[in-house]
């Protein structure tokens, strides 16, 4: 019982990660309809610049840095690649996210170079062992993926709240629902893909700290993303509470099939598990857990 | 002056709707056709052959096979690389288990295998579209990455997981130098080519793009959505399958389940955006672009006198392949076979643009 729960905890944990760099996915796409499959490119670039400004300047500074780079990043973003193909349908952005994707990896890379990079905040990385009165053994946690959680928690909320409860989320909901009759209604289009591409610079920022400390700032993190993606289709694309729930739903089913199925048919079934159990959601629920419901007439 | 077609008169549909009903087309494709048949092997080298011709033909008929999902019947596929690798592997064990069959039998059982895989992943097709589909085929793509590196069963129980094709023979002539290797892609790639060209241009062709422009209408309409996307996936993974197998056996030799990683998956994709979404012609021209890129990208930076280290070069390419996307999407989404029917249509006016 104990070393179910430890694996539960583990893959709970996991999910958190996972459903930080889904948050950047859905909030791109809530508010322009955009499905940016750069957000994986975005998170290395983000962690890479932060981990090369820490070697001029502390931390908090660098992550000063680091968050204004990710606005102009934003800013050149909505004028090359967004204001010419406004209006255009869904499928050609995301192939165009999906050549950003491509000129960010190089991009980074080229510019702060592709080493394994240490990243170190400062986050508690000490093994903490709770509830060792109840099983025997104890239950084994990181004290890092506690905080991990917290920031992802915090993060979740104050987005939400932005979304649902301000001016500015209002509106950039309306975006996402009909470009054409929101600015028609007077809602700047490019104002507001600047801001929510830079919230979601933020948020790649964010995550790629915390998997930066994890497994060192380099190439491999761009493959993160691509593990969340079943993450946000499961959760269903416009909703962030979905993202955090599928994130979690994810990581524990990932972690538990992989310990507990893997022994039966072959390891490392935790590459496509996530994606297959997305899929089987899908044909019962094509919309995701709490998306909202398409409906289609002619 | 080059185009004009003053004295070209149609006195039957099927001649109006010919495949190539300009004359000066017929000539041209002719040509072409003589020249890759004849010319090629005379005078190209064995490096132009292994480098550029081979590839450049196995890629294309895969990018046909994309483009009549993606571009036909607007169905996203990022599983590209995961379909031709259930052709190679496919193609390798019946060679292995069966080695009396005949090798053309074996590349089209493979294209089967693939088919099969194919529709079974396109299935979710049918709810979900769009985004939701590019995700659920790279659940396709990442189970077959998967399958083919742990069930060893596949590769024969090589302890590497890399496995090498069979000698290539077909009815007693064995297949060894390029110039036959060459010839052998080239001769599939021609029949396939033709076959895609009037598929898309008869009934199932028009129900995918149906389908794609609308689905929804297109079902008002009576085009049955199950048909057309399954057939669409059938097919379309069936190219893929092939060139799969082709792309095992007669380029690579050897491979590992390495060769066709996501990464594959998103060159197909590259080479039908960059080369026209819905086009047979764009499917050839986008594949010799991203064939002959990387090479040329290799060669500026030494010619203009600058030393790059080889990772410089990597990320180079990354950008520019990036940069290349974005652009094409935002001046021609409808990539180089556009912009060949426009310069077609300059020439057919010249000198006289009015």
């Amino acid at each position: 019982m104990g070393f179910f729960l430890e694996v539960l905890l583990g893959g709970l944990m996991a999910g958190v990660l996972y459903s930080l760099v889904a948050l950047g996915f859905v909030l791109i796409f809530k508010a322009s309809g955009v499905f940016n499959f750069a957000q994986g490119a975005m998170v290395l670039f983000a962690a890479l610049t932060l981990v090369r400004l820490m070697e001029w300047m502390p931390w908090p500074l660098a992550f000063a840095v680091a968050t204004a780079i990710m606005v102009l990043l934003a800013i050149a973003i909505e004028r090359l690649v967004l204001r010419p193909l406004v209006n255009q349908d869904g499928v050609i952005l995301f192939m165009a996210t999906i050549g950003l994707s491509f000129f960010l990896e190089g991009f980074g890379q080229a510019l702060w170079g592709s080493d394994v990079y240490a990243l170190d905040v400062g986050m508690p990385k000490d093994p903490l062992i709770v509830l060792e009165n109840v099983f025997e053994g104890g239950v084994l946690v990181n004290e890092g993926d506690v905080v991990t959680a917290l920031v992802a928690g915090a993060l979740v909320v104050s987005l939400a709240l932005f979304f649902h409860r301000t001016r500015l989320g209002r509106s950039l909901r309306a975006v996402a629902d009909d470009h054409q009759a929101a600015q028609s209604v007077g809602i700047p289009l490019n104002r507001m893909w600047v801001i929510v591409w830079s919230i979601s610079g933020l948020v790649a920022l964010v995550a790629g700290v915390v998997w930066g400390t994890k497994l060192g700032v380099q190439f491999s993190l761009v493959l993160v993303a691509l593990k969340s993606l079943p993450v946000v289709i499961l959760g269903g694309f416009t909703s962030i509470p979905g993202a955090i729930v599928g994130g979690l739903i994810i990581g524990a089913g990932e972690k538990l099939s992989e310990v507990y199925l893997g022994p039966y048919i072959g390891g490392g079934i935790e590459n496509w598990f996530a994606y297959v159990l997305a899929l089987a959601f899908l044909l019962v629920r094509p919309q995701g857990l709490f998306g909202e419901r398409i409906i289609e007439r002619v | 002056m080059l185009y004009r077609e003053a004295g070209q008169f149609k006195t039957s549909y099927a001649a109006d709707m010919a495949v190539f009903p300009i004359r000066q087309d017929r000539w041209l494709v002719a040509i072409l056709v003589a020249v890759a048949y004849v010319g090629l092997p005379l005078i190209a080298s064995g490096y132009l052959f292994r480098a550029i011709l081979i590839p450049f033909l196995i890629l294309a008929l895969a990018a046909i096979g994309l483009n009549l999902l993606v571009g036909y019947c607007g169905q996203i596929s990022l599983g590209t690389g995961g379909f031709m690798a259930v052709g190679a592997y496919a193609a390798y064990n019946l060679a292995l288990r069966l080695p009396d069959l005949n090798l053309l039998l074996v590349f089209v059982l493979a294209g089967v295998a693939a088919m099969l895989v194919g529709m079974v992943f396109g299935v979710p097709s049918l709810r979900i579209k769009g985004f939701y589909l590019a995700v659920a085929t790279l659940a396709a793509q990442f189970f077959l990455d998967w399958l083919f590196l742990r069930v060893k069963w596949f590769t024969n129980d090589t302890p590497s997981g890399s496995v090498t094709a069979p000698e290539l023979a077909v009815f007693g002539c064995v297949i060894d130098t390029d110039v036959e290797r060459y010839l052998f892609c080239l001769a599939v790639v021609t029949l396939f080519a033709v076959i895609a060209k009037n598929l898309v241009r008869g009934r199932i062709g028009r129900s995918w793009m149906a389908i794609r422009d609308m689905d929804v209408a297109a079902e008002i309409i009576g085009i049955r959505p199950l048909r057309a996307k399954l057939s669409a996936f059938a097919v379309s993974s069936f190219y893929v399958g092939v060139a799969g197998a082709l792309w095992a056996f007669v380029h690579l030799g050897s491979w590992e389940p390495l060769a066709f990683d996501v990464n594959r998956s998103f060159q197909l994709l590259f080479m039908v955006i960059v080369g026209g979404l819905g086009s047979i012609l764009g499917s050839f021209l986008g594949a010799a672009f991203i064939t002959i890129l990387p090479l040329v990208l290799n060669q500026i930076p030494g010619a203009l006198g600058i030393p790059l280290s080889t990772a410089a070069i990597a990320h180079l390419e990354l950008m520019v392949f990036g940069a290349l996307i974005v652009l094409f999407l935002i001046w021609e989404p409808h990539g180089l076979a556009r912009l060949w029917a426009i310069g077609k249509e300059k020439l057919r006016l010249w000198p006289f643009p009015h």
